[in-house]
């Protein structure tokens, strides 16, 4: 129990990491994804064509660095607290997206739109606060 | 059509590699140690776990659907809709995995459902 404290700080600080680099990697794909355009996926020539635009982007390898960076942020986070507690986290993500997209995709985000977002939040939270194991471990 | 095959594989696949990855980190037990070898170590030891493959194939599998997905669509848009994995998710506990879904998690499930659903008509 003494190192409870620890315990703490070190899974806000790596919430905090995903909570910023999970949103900004999907920013950046969605950017590098729209420079290359609505993609079809018809034939393997097609595909491999795609692939290549897809691997060739600078953009969409800073969103693949940032969503690396979520991801082993998100997998030592999950070495020791359970998944329900740091999935309600990944709810502020998605009022972050919406503030991304806006600021750095000039997406317009309608009212109706943040809304949306926003009782996205509310209901994650309160999937957060039920509890976390309803079977017994096997 | 072709949008809501690869909605179905953002969701689906991304719940089921999460819950495979969550598995195979609690597997490999807490990391304590944030020095560059010891990552690698316990990324090595996590490696080994079978489950991680699985769950790390799914998410590929997801990673792309979504690239598709943010070809066509805006992120505002996609990002809130990947949210209905929490129904999935709780679907999933409830009729896979036999866990008892509260009314109170029930709940949750139906706010985030209404939030996409606002998200979805919200486009100008």
């Amino acid at each position: 129990m003494k190192s409870s404290a620890g315990l703490h700080f070190k899974t806000y600080l790596l919430i905090l990491l995903m909570v910023i680099f999970g949103p900004l990697g999907n920013v950046l794909l969605g950017k590098g994804m729209k420079r290359i355009g609505a993609v079809s996926v018809g034939t393997p020539r097609e595909a491999l064509e795609v692939l290549s635009r897809v691997l060739t982007s600078g953009t969409i390898w800073l969103g693949i660095g940032s969503l690396i960076t979520f991801f082993v942020a998100y997998m030592l986070v999950l070495s020791w607290a359970d998944y329900s507690y740091v999935q309600p986290a990944s709810s502020v993500a998605y009022g972050m997206v919406a503030l991304l997209a806006h600021f750095m995709l000039r997406e317009a985000v309608t009212p109706m739109r943040w809304m949306g977002v926003l009782i996205i939040c509310l209901g994650v939270l309160v999937v957060g606060h039920t509890p976390p194991r309803t079977t017994e471990p096997s | 059509m072709r949008e809501l095959i690869f909605y179905l594989l953002i969701i689906g696949a991304g719940t089921g590699g999460e819950l495979c990855v969550s598995r195979a980190m609690k597997a490999v037990g807490e990391v304590k140690d944030f020095r560059p070898a010891a990552l690698i170590g316990a990324a090595t030891r996590a490696l080994q776990v079978p489950w991680m493959w699985l769950g790390l194939t799914l998410m590929g599998t997801a990673f792309f659907a979504l690239l598709a997905v943010l070809s066509m669509e805006n992120v505002s848009l996609v990002v809130p809709a990947t949210a209905l994995s929490y129904a999935a998710g709780a679907l999933g506990g409830k009729f896979f995995l036999g866990e008892q879904v509260t009314r109170k998690r029930w709940t949750g499930v139906l706010l985030v459902c209404i939030g996409v659903a606002l998200v979805v008509i919200g486009r100008r």
